[in-house]
């Protein structure tokens, strides 16, 4: 057993206790962090077969951002999930049911997988790419080349997603204060400010 | 990529421009001040692509190597979207206006949901395909979210965004196994490797790539979004949800069966004949308790989905034609009933109480005897054109042999004539008078006239459609 | 011209019934009986200028249907002809006579109803299908006239829709002539069946080969040309209310007096006839159907006259003699001589519909009344009824100079009927004859003494009604004179063409015959009507025999009866002459001289009147057999097959799962998105599980 094949399991193994633990952790903050520990082993995962990019996608943008914006929002928001839990736990059993039972027909499946005649599967993603060049590099022309229309979709659909955040959630309210940094770096104390010379002992 | 393929996807470039540059107007320009005018001028682009496309000649061509496929399959169903999403865009105008809800966002997000929808339709790949869905359907997940101080509306939009992910995620593990076994995500590709007998790994593919599809039109038992979605998103979302979604969705589940699966027609046609059974059924049995229009109109495209289902169950070009014509009928049947519900109002507030239309004839006769067209026409009553959809498609599916199927439309068109004909009872022989204002805009009215004349005079050739329908299906069945 | 004649009833049918509103009652009845009197004018002349050349008009192409190919046009030959005469003749004068009759009429209120218009309308369409019917080239074309006439008479025998009576007497003549229609139609699906068309051109030409051929038939195989013939017959016995099916016909004497007059007398009644004598070139080849006609119409001709012997009401008493003589007219079909049969109906439609008129004339002057009992001494009071029906009941009765040709109508076709049984010569024949000869006797009688109860002797019943006794208006007495025309001359003058030399009826008929004709039919030219028109016209009067379709009837070589009819005995010429003799002497002793004898032979015979009076206990006996168990079966279907099992189990499913499932449908819509996603996953599992157990490899 080689190193590599060693890391594999360890990092598979780490990802499906991790996506496990996701689920039956009982507090919510754990459950986050299984969940980044999942996405590590991910990435793990990637880096043996030799994805570098996407791995430290993965780390960058899951964990550094995704999960960490899960992590803020599961504290700030109150949620009572033992009781969102007990509701669930009722259907348990006949959801396990169920999922057993998908597994297994998974399982039958992966059994007997075949592949169409004439599919080569591939043995490493660098077997991919051209001789001694940057997986990056790679990806990078394959997405402005050959899936140029998919990017640009997938662009849209995250204009689509910024515009429907602001959408649904930018209100432009009448009579609320807001700071305008223009106006306020040309305010001139001499149109705003007026000096009066107040006697001792009269006022205004 | 060459020019060449830039060309033949300019209308969606066209539209995609119009919307971001819509938005940059809005967001620096006049913000919502621009909604209405910026109504009328998506409105009015829809409809100019919609000739344009109408007009372009026949011929298939194919572009970013053949992930893009622009045949009369693509264009009939491009034309049936805009068309029916420019006149839903124009019925709402008034609504949103009187709700406070013309944000200049919401035709643009519609302009962009009818670019992903144009994809869906020319899809040529799993991965472009998932790409127009997406595009759409997050689209649409704002749009029913958009009246934002609605608990109703908003909740609507979380599970509608909730179910969706889940059915995006169905569709994506589908075509994983399916490219899996392909080994590649293009159509053409998946048909060359997918003839005769197929193994269980791929059939689960296909099963789950029709759910997460079947999920978008809405067909039993991946529908229970439906209801909720709309009778909580605004009136003239939901218009726009029973329209041209459903066509592309539709559209896209048709090329997807026929373009990647004609080689394994007898394996999808069970699970689409069982996705039919179940949505005509369910929808004519669940619509019966309904007592708000809008849900029931949610379980009436339950089972009008189901009836083009079977139109695509049978599997054979009369079937996609059936289907293609059952789509159009549909969706001019949906445009005038909606525009006849966005009218329904008492005191200038919206009203969707079903028990609210009685004795409506004798406020607005000739509103409520449109109505009533519309409604027999839903049913499926024989003289009008709605009959004909129906006929067309259990037609289809006798000649393919699927007898039972066809049999088991009939009784469930019978079930489901029930609650149309119910509204038309309330409306002529309701027990009280009805207190729902008689006026309402124009543009209602007319919609909703030209809709029931259509269901009358389209009698004579269907209004023209079968040619184009036909020629159509023929492109897409190989 | 025929055109002309077919559908000016119709127009007539139109205008009155629907723009009687806009013209006002009188113009509007003035409208269709003008009109009625312009196809009656037309049809003269057609009649009497008539070659006996079949002729073909087109109208339109009507019904097509793989080789079913039906046009309407109208077929015009000698038979035809005859039909158009009597029926636009008696028509148009029962319209004339129902300006009169129906001018004041106490079932409807006069103030806030206009029946008239209504009245004249159906009579006019009455008219018109009769027309259809008589004028038909095709079997389908006949049967939309033959149910035409079958609502005509439906709607008319109800008219007076108030009298529950009325009422029921219409739908018993619509039901049982259903009875008879259900044959008729089996006939036609026959007849299409095997000869493939259901034009006559193409079912005569085709009867030889029907005649050779066989037919499975309920649970039993027929000769194809026995069976055809016995179902059309059914038809005819329903129409023409032959015995077994004739319990409408009296009944039916509860529709306005014009009504009986033109259609339970004169015309529908006989469409029955009309349609065994157009079917001749197949009867000819069914022997048995031939001698089960004969019997029928025996039997027919004796019961009724039976039956009428003893009747009360006046219309009743000719209802059932007009059942009697259409059994004459049968029987005369039966034994093969159509052109006597034709020529009974020619005569008959003018006395009986002049005895019908002269009745009703009675029953108006007499404020309603139609009892015979409460009639007598009229003859002072009513003249010309008086004088009218006297014409019309020696014509009924037969009366003449023996053995030269000179009498009334009735006479000389009554006896020309008798004679030809006679010389039919079979086992049914001869029944026929000796029936027919007792039940002319029985004729005499009762029609003298409807006469002597009516107009003789002194006045019974009501003072009251006696006293307002008034002859009626002119409207009523002209059609009367005019039929008493007929009644008197119509034998005489038409007697030869009728009943003459073969070769005269022969020609009348426009029978062809020779080598000529023969080669027509060989090269298949027998739909085209021009060819086949030069043939019989070049070619009439030649000795050889005729093939079946050419002309209006058919007569097999091997039928001599016609030929024989002429050279029977002479006590066979004077048998009906001498049973009228008899007739009316009995009834004259009855009813003249020893008033008290009725009373005593009928205390004296309880049994036999009461049998008689209640008519042979028929409609007891279809009460009991017939229509008790069949409202029995009714109300058990509808009770527990339809109200008890198909709406239980429709409104069990409307009312009882679908609420269900729609309870169901609403349950599981709990608003909780993992309800939702729990049925997607449960919808996929399903799915899952189906394609791995039913596809994959």
């Amino acid at each position: 057993m080689t190193a590599q094949v060693l890391a594999f399991y360890l990092f598979a193994i780490a990802c499906i206790a991790g996506g496990v633990f996701t689920v039956v952790a009982r507090n919510p903050v754990h459950s986050v962090l299984w969940l980044i520990l999942s996405f590590l082993s991910a990435a793990g995962l990637f880096v043996l077969l030799g994805a570098e990019f996407v791995a430290m996608l993965l780390v960058i943008v899951y964990v550094g951002a995704v999960a960490v914006l899960f992590l803020f929002v599961v504290m700030m928001l109150d949620v009572d999930f033992a009781e969102l839990k007990a509701e669930l736990a009722r259907y348990m059993p006949l959801a396990l049911l169920i999922g057993v039972v998908i597994l297994m027909q998974l399982g039958m499946a992966l059994g007997v997988w075949t592949t169409a005649e004439g599919v080569v599967l591939a043995e490493r993603p660098d077997s991919v790419a051209g001789v001694g060049e940057h997986n990056t590099d790679a990806l990078g022309r394959i997405l402005y080349d050959k899936y140029f229309l998919l990017f640009q979709l997938a662009g849209l659909i995250l204009l689509v997603a910024m515009v429907g955040a602001i959408v649904l959630t930018l209100r432009h309210r009448e009579y609320v204060k807001r700071q305008d940094v223009v106006q306020q770096m040309h305010r001139d104390p001499s149109a705003t400010i007026e000096l009066k010379d107040v006697k001792p002992g009269q006022g205004l | 990529m060459q020019t060449g393929d830039l060309s033949i996807i300019l209308p969606e470039i066209v539209l995609s421009v119009f919307a971001m540059a819509g938005l940059i107007a809005g967001a620096y320009g006049g913000r919502d001040r621009l909604g209405p005018a910026m109504i009328w001028t998506t409105s009015a682009l829809f409809a100019a692509l919609a000739a344009w496309i109408g007009l372009q000649g026949a011929g298939t061509a194919t572009a970013f190597g053949e992930m893009f496929t622009d045949d009369a399959f693509a264009r009939f169903a491009k034309v049936t979207i805009l068309l029916s999403a420019a006149a839903v865009l124009l019925m709402g105008k008034g609504y949103m206006a009187r709700c406070d809800l013309i944000r200049f966002e919401y035709p643009l997000l519609i302009a962009l949901a009818a670019v992903g929808m144009m994809v869906m339709v020319s899809a040529s790949d799993l991965m472009a395909l998932y790409m127009g869905l997406e595009l759409q359907s997050l689209s649409l997940y704002v749009i029913a979210a958009l009246r934002r101080d609605s608990v109703r509306s908003t909740e609507a939009g979380l599970k509608y965004f909730v179910l969706g992910a889940l059915s995006s995620g169905l569709l994506l593990f589908g075509a994983s196994l399916v490219y899996g076994f392909a080994g590649t995500t293009g159509f053409a590709g998946i048909f060359e490797a997918v003839q005769g007998r197929a193994p269980v790994g791929l059939l689960i593919g296909l099963s789950l790539v029709i759910a997460g599809l079947a999920f978008k039109i809405s067909a039993a038992p991946f529908h229970m979004w439906t209801p909720d979605v709309y009778e909580g998103a605004p009136t003239s979302v939901t218009a726009f949800f029973a329209t041209a979604p459903k066509i592309a969705a539709m559209a896209l589940l048709a090329r997807v069966v026929y373009g990647a699966f004609g080689g394994i027609v007898g394996d999808w046609q069970q699970i689409l004949a069982a996705l039919s059974v179940a949505s005509m059924f369910l929808g004519a049995v669940a619509a019966i308790g309904q007592r708000n229009i809008k849900r029931l109109m949610a379980y009436s495209s339950i089972a009008h989905m189901g009836f083009a289902l079977m139109g695509l169950a049978a599997g054979t070009v009369a079937g996609v034609e059936a289907m293609l014509i059952y789509l159009v009928i549909y969706v001019t049947m949906n445009v005038g009933a909606f525009a006849f519900i966005l009218s329904m109002e008492r005191d200038g507030a919206p009203v969707v109480e079903i028990s609210a239309l009685s004795l409506y004839s004798r406020r607005s006769p000739t509103r409520a005897l449109a109505m009533l067209v519309l409604l027999f026409s839903l049913a499926g009553v024989p003289p009008l054109v709605g009959f004909f959809a129906k006929y067309s498609v259990l037609l289809a599916a006798v000649e393919a042999g699927l007898v039972w199927l066809a049999v088991l439309g009939v009784i469930a068109s019978v079930i489901g004539a029930f609650y149309y004909i119910r509204i038309v009872y309330i409306m002529y022989f309701g027990d009280e008078e009805s207190e729902l204002d008689a006026g309402g805009s124009t543009v209602l009215a007319s919609f909703l006239v030209v809709s029931a004349a259509l269901m009358l005079f389209g009698l004579w050739n269907l209004a023209g459609i079968e040619g184009p329908a036909a020629a159509a299906a023929s492109t897409l069945v190989r | 011209m025929e055109s002309i004649i077919l559908f000016a009833p119709l127009i007539g049918a139109l205008l009155c019934g629907f723009g009687w509103r806009i013209m006002g009652e009188t113009a509007a009845q003035s409208v269709s009986t003008a009109l009625l009197f312009v196809a009656c004018v037309l049809s003269w002349i057609v009649f009497l200028g008539f070659d006996g050349e079949t002729r073909f008009t087109h109208i339109l192409p009507w019904i097509e249907s793989g080789s079913l190919a039906t046009d309407w046009s109208i077929r015009l030959d000698r038979l035809t002809a005859i039909m158009l005469v009597v029926i636009t003749t008696v028509s148009a004068l029962v319209h004339l006579y129902s300006f009169g009759y129906m001018a004041h009429d106490e079932n409807f209120d006069e103030a806030t109803e206009s029946y008239r218009p209504r009245f004249f309308a159906y009579l006019s369409f009455f008219t018109f299908a009769m027309l259809t019917l008589v004028t038909a080239d095709n079997l389908v074309q006949m049967f939309f006239g033959w149910e035409g006439v079958g609502l005509a008479s439906y709607l008319l025998i109800g008219f007076y829709f108030r009298k529950p009576s009325a009422n029921a007497a219409a739908i018993k003549a619509f039901i049982v002539n259903r009875v008879g229609d259900f044959g008729f139609a089996l006939g036609i699906f026959a007849l299409f069946f095997m000869v493939d068309s259901i034009s006559f051109t193409d079912i005569f030409a085709a009867a030889p080969d029907l005649a050779e051929r066989e037919v499975a038939f309920l649970w039993t195989t027929w000769p194809a040309i026995e069976l055809v013939c016995l179902l059309l017959f059914v038809g005819a016995m329903g129409k023409s209310a032959q015995f077994i099916l004739h319990t409408w016909l009296p009944d039916a004497m509860e529709g306005p007096t014009p009504v009986s007059a033109l259609i339970h007398a004169a015309t529908m009644v006989t469409a029955g006839v009309f349609l065994v004598c157009r079917m001749s070139p197949l009867m000819e080849f069914a022997d048995w159907t031939q001698s089960f006609i004969v019997y029928i119409g025996a039997i027919t001709a004796f019961f009724a006259a039976t039956v009428g012997l003893v009747q009360n009401d006046i219309k009743r008493v000719i209802a059932y003699s007009t059942c009697s003589q259409l059994g004459y007219m049968f029987v005369a079909a039966g034994v093969g001589v159509y052109s006597v049969a034709m020529f009974h109906l020619f005569t008959h439609a003018f006395f009986k519909g002049m005895l019908f008129l002269g009745a009703g004339s009675v029953i108006t002057g007499m404020h309603h009344e139609q009892d015979m009992r409460n009639y007598g001494g009229l003859r002072t009071r009513m003249p010309y009824t008086f004088w009218s029906m006297m014409i019309g009941t020696l014509a009924i009765t037969g009366v003449g100079i023996p053995l030269t040709g000179i009498g009334f109508a009735g006479f000389l076709s009554k006896d020309a009927v008798i004679e030809s049984t006679f010389a039919g010569g079979t086992d049914a024949a001869t029944f026929a004859f000796w029936a027919l000869v007792v039940a002319a006797a029985f004729t005499s009688f009762y029609s003298w003494r409807l006469l002597f109860m009516t107009f003789f002797g002194e006045p019974r019943g009501d003072r009251h009604a006696h006293e307002h006794v008034h002859e009626s208006p002119a409207s009523m007495v002209v059609p009367l004179a005019a039929l008493a025309v007929g009644a008197v001359f119509a034998g005489m003058v038409w007697y030869k063409p009728f009943f003459g030399s073969e070769q005269k009826v022969q020609e009348w008929f426009g029978i062809a015959s020779g080598e000529k004709h023969a080669q027509v039919l060989l090269i298949g030219a027998a739909r085209a009507a021009e060819e086949q028109n030069d043939a019989s016209g070049e070619d009439s009067g030649s000795g050889a025999a005729a093939l079946p379709g050419q002309g209006a009837i058919y007569m097999a070589p091997d039928n001599s009866v016609l030929h024989d009819a002429h050279y029977v005995p002479a006590w066979v010429k004077l048998s009906p002459f001498f049973a009228m003799l008899i007739g009316f002497a009995l009834a004259f002793l009855f009813y003249v001289r020893r008033t008290d004898l009725p009373a005593k032979l009928a205390a004296n015979q309880a049994p036999l009147y009461q049998f008689l009076l209640n008519k042979w206990y028929f409609d007891e006996l279809y009460e009991h057999a017939l229509v008790r168990p069949a409202k029995a079966i009714g109300r058990f279907l509808w009770q527990r097959g339809d109200l008890g099992a198909i709406d239980g189990f429709l409104n069990g499913v409307a009312m009882g799962v679908v609420p269900f499932f729609t309870r169901l449908a609403g349950r599981a819509q709990s608003g909780y998105i993992f309800t939702y996603a729990f049925w997607m996953v449960l919808g996929i599992l399903v799915f899952i599980t189906w394609m791995t157990i039913a596809g994959g490899q």
